[in-house]
C-alpha cells in the first residue's frame, strides 16, 4: 500500500511541469476572476461560457489561417462582449448579477457551439504556429508554455496595476468598494460595472484562448466549472499570500500563484489515485469552505463583542 | 440658489405599504443659507435630501440648483454640484481604500475620469495641508486604508471630501447622529467652520433640537412631506428649545417621542 503511494508520488516531478503551465495559463483566467470577485465586488458566472468563447474563437480563426496573435486578440474581443452583454444585463436590465452571468454563461454555449460547428475542435500542433503547447513543457527553450505565459502573466499585471492607478481605475476599484460613495463623488457605477465586467471576461477568454493551444482543441464544456478554478485560485493565494503581499501587482501575482498551487495540489491528488470523476466535487467542497471561513470569523468575533465577559474565557479571545 | 417646486414623492404606490414621503412640498435657499432641519420620523427630511440628490427620482415637482435644472439628471451627474454627507460612518467612504485615495476620488467629483493618474505627489501635498486642518492627526496616516478609521474619523473625512470641490449644495444627513457626543460635536464645529470659511450654501438634518438652534442662520420643521415651520433671521438667533416646544406642541410631541 505505502510502496504504490510512494510508487506513485515518484511520478510527481514529471508531471510536474504540466500542472505548472496549467496553472499559470489558468492564473490568467483567475485574475480575471479576482477583478469581478474581490474589485468589483460581484460573482460573475459568465466566465464558464467565456472561457470557452475565448477557445473557441482563437482555435476558429487559426485554423482559417490567421495569425496567433490576430486570433488571440479576437479571442480578447469576444471577451470583452461577452462581458458587455451581461454588464448590460445586470445594469441597464437590472438583473441581479449572479443570475444576469448564468444567463450569458447560457447562451455562450450555443454560441460556443456554433463558433466551433461542433462539440470539439482539434488543432496540429505540427501544421499550426501556436504559441504555446504542452509539447514544449519539459523543453529548455524561449517557446517552453512556462516561459512565455509566465511573461504574458507579468506583462497583464504590469499593465493591470497601471490601469487600476489611473483615475478610471480609481473610481471602477470604488464602484466595488463603496456604490453609494462612487455615486455621491459623481461616478458613473453602472458603467464601470460594465467596464469591469468586460475587463474581466476579456482575460478569461484570452486565457481561453491559450488553454485551447496549450492542450490541442476547444471544446464547448472547457469553461464548466471555470469560476470554481478561479475563486479556488484567488482565495488560496490570499490564504497563502494576503499577510506578506499588500501591494495590488503583488496581489494580483498572488491569484497566479495560487492557480498554480491549485493545479499542483490537483496533480498530487490525482497522482495518488484519486478518482478523477471526483474532482470537480472535491473542488466545490474545497472552495466552499474557504469562503465559509470569513463568514464563521465575522459570526464568532461579533458574537465576542456582544458578550464579552462570556467570550474572555475562550482560548484565542 | 436651490429651488424645490411642489415635490411629491410616495413610496410603495398602490400596496398597503404605501408611504407618501413628501408631499407638495416648496423651499428656496438664498444663497449662503445654513439650514437646520428637524421633524419627526418619517417627516421627509431623509427624502427631501435624497430627492436633491438624485438616489431616487421624484414623482412630480421640479429642482433647481442656481438656474440648472436638477429634476431629471441621474445621481452621478448631480454630484458635480453637490456635497453629501451620510448618517452612516461607512456610507460616506470606501474602508478598503487609502485616505488619500477617497481625497482623490472626491478631487474628480464632476470631472471626466481618464487614464491619467489617479493620484499624483501636488495632490498629496494638498491633501496632507486640508487634512492637517481637521486636528486628527490623519495627515500622518495618508495611506492608511479608511476602513481603519473610526466612525468621527470617517465623517470627519466624509466632510472633507464633500467640500474638497467647493460644492454649490452641501446636504449633511444626520450626519452626528451615529456619532459619541464628544465626537459629535467636533465633528458638527469643523462642518460649522468650513460652512463659514467656504460660504456655502448648506442644508442639515439633525434630531438634535439644540443643535438645530445653535447651529445655521434658518430652521426648518417638517411634518408629514412638508415644511411647517421656517424661522430665520433675529427670530432664528433668539429661538431656545422652550420656545420650539412652545409654539408648535403638535409636531414637537412627535419629535420628543421620536427622540
Amino acid at each position: 500500500m505505502i510502496a504504490t503511494l510512494v510508487g506513485r508520488l515518484a511520478t510527481v516531478p514529471g508531471a510536474l511541469p504540466g500542472a505548472v503551465a496549467q496553472g499559470l495559463i489558468w492564473g490568467i483566467m483567475a485574475i480575471g476572476v479576482y477583478i469581478t470577485f474581490r474589485i468589483l465586488d460581484v460573482a460573475d458566472l459568465t466566465v464558464d461560457g467565456s472561457l470557452g468563447t475565448g477557445g473557441a474563437v482563437c482555435i476558429m480563426m487559426m485554423l482559417a489561417g490567421y495569425n496567433v496573435w490576430i486570433a488571440l486578440l479576437m479571442a480578447l474581443i469576444a471577451g470583452l462582449l461577452a462581458g458587455l452583454v451581461t454588464g448590460i444585463f445586470h445594469t441597464f436590465m437590472g438583473i441581479p448579477a449572479i443570475l444576469a452571468g448564468i444567463l450569458t454563461q447560457l447562451s455562450l454555449y450555443s454560441i460556443n457551439l456554433k463558433i466551433l460547428g461542433k462539440a470539439n475542435q482539434a488543432i496540429n500542433v505540427d501544421k499550426y504556429d501556436l504559441l504555446v503547447s504542452l509539447r514544449w513543457v519539459k523543453e529548455t527553450a524561449l517557446h517552453n508554455p512556462l516561459v512565455v505565459v509566465a511573461i504574458f502573466i507579468v506583462v497583464l499585471i504590469a499593465v493591470l496595476y497601471w490601469f487600476f492607478g489611473t483615475e478610471l481605475g480609481c473610481s471602477i476599484r470604488a464602484t466595488g468598494a463603496n456604490p453609494n460613495m462612487s455615486r455621491a463623488q459623481g461616478i458613473n457605477t453602472n458603467l464601470n460595472k460594465v467596464l469591469g465586467l468586460m475587463l474581466s471576461n476579456g482575460l478569461v477568454a484570452l486565457s481561453g484562448a491559450l488553454l485551447c493551444q496549450y492542450q490541442g482543441f476547444a471544446d464547448v464544456n472547457m469553461g464548466r466549472g471555470a469560476i470554481v478554478i478561479g475563486l479556488a485560485a484567488v482565495i488560496i493565494g490570499e490564504a497563502v499570500f494576503s499577510r506578506i503581499f499588500r501591494n495590488f501587482a503583488l496581489r494580483l501575482l498572488a491569484v497566479a500563484i495560487g492557480s498554480i498551487i491549485y493545479y499542483v495540489v490537483i496533480q498530487i491528488v490525482i497522482q495518488m489515485g484519486l478518482d478523477a470523476n471526483l474532482l470537480k466535487l472535491l473542488s466545490a467542497l474545497v472552495v466552499a469552505i474557504f469562503l465559509a471561513v470569513p463568514y464563521w470569523k465575522s459570526k464568532y468575533f461579533r458574537g465576542a463583542k456582544k458578550a464579552p465577559a462570556k467570550k474572555e474565557a475562550a482560548p484565542h479571545a | 440658489m436651490l429651488e424645490l417646486k411642489g415635490l411629491h414623492k410616495t413610496f410603495n404606490t398602490g400596496t398597503v405599504n404605501e408611504k407618501r414621503a413628501i408631499d407638495g412640498l416648496d423651499l428656496t435657499l438664498e444663497d449662503g443659507d445654513f439650514v437646520t432641519i428637524i421633524g419627526g420620523n418619517g417627516a421627509g427630511k431623509s427624502t427631501m435630501l435624497n430627492l436633491i440628490a438624485g438616489v431616487f427620482p421624484v414623482d412630480q415637482g421640479t429642482i433647481h440648483l442656481n438656474g440648472v435644472n436638477l429634476t431629471n439628471l441621474p445621481e452621478h451627474k448631480r454630484a458635480k454640484y453637490l456635497g453629501r454627507v451620510f448618517q452612516d460612518p461607512m456610507m460616506g467612504t470606501a474602508a478598503t481604500m487609502g485616505i488619500e485615495e477617497n481625497l482623490a476620488l472626491a478631487n474628480r467629483r464632476g470631472q471626466r475620469r481618464g487614464l491619467r493618474a489617479g493620484i499624483n505627489n501636488r495632490e498629496r501635498e494638498q491633501y496632507r495641508a486640508q487634512l492637517a486642518t481637521l486636528g486628527l492627526g490623519l495627515e500622518n496616516r495618508m495611506t492608511s486604508k479608511v476602513g481603519l478609521l473610526s466612525g468621527g474619523q470617517r465623517q470627519a473625512l466624509t466632510l472633507l471630501m464633500a467640500t474638497l470641490k467647493k460644492p454649490q449644495l452641501l446636504l449633511l444627513d444626520e450626519h452626528t447622529a451615529a456619532l459619541d457626543p464628544k465626537t459629535a460635536d467636533k465633528v458638527l464645529q469643523l462642518t460649522e467652520e468650513i460652512v463659514a470659511r467656504d460660504h456655502l450654501t448648506t442644508l442639515m438634518v439633525t434630531h438634535n433640537m439644540k443643535n438645530a438652534i445653535q447651529y445655521g442662520n434658518r430652521l426648518i420643521m417638517m411634518d408629514a412631506g412638508r415644511i411647517v415651520v421656517d424661522i430665520r433671521g433675529e427670530e432664528k438667533k433668539n429661538l431656545t428649545v422652550r420656545d420650539l416646544l412652545e409654539k408648535f406642541n403638535i409636531e414637537s410631541d412627535r419629535m420628543l417621542l421620536s427622540e
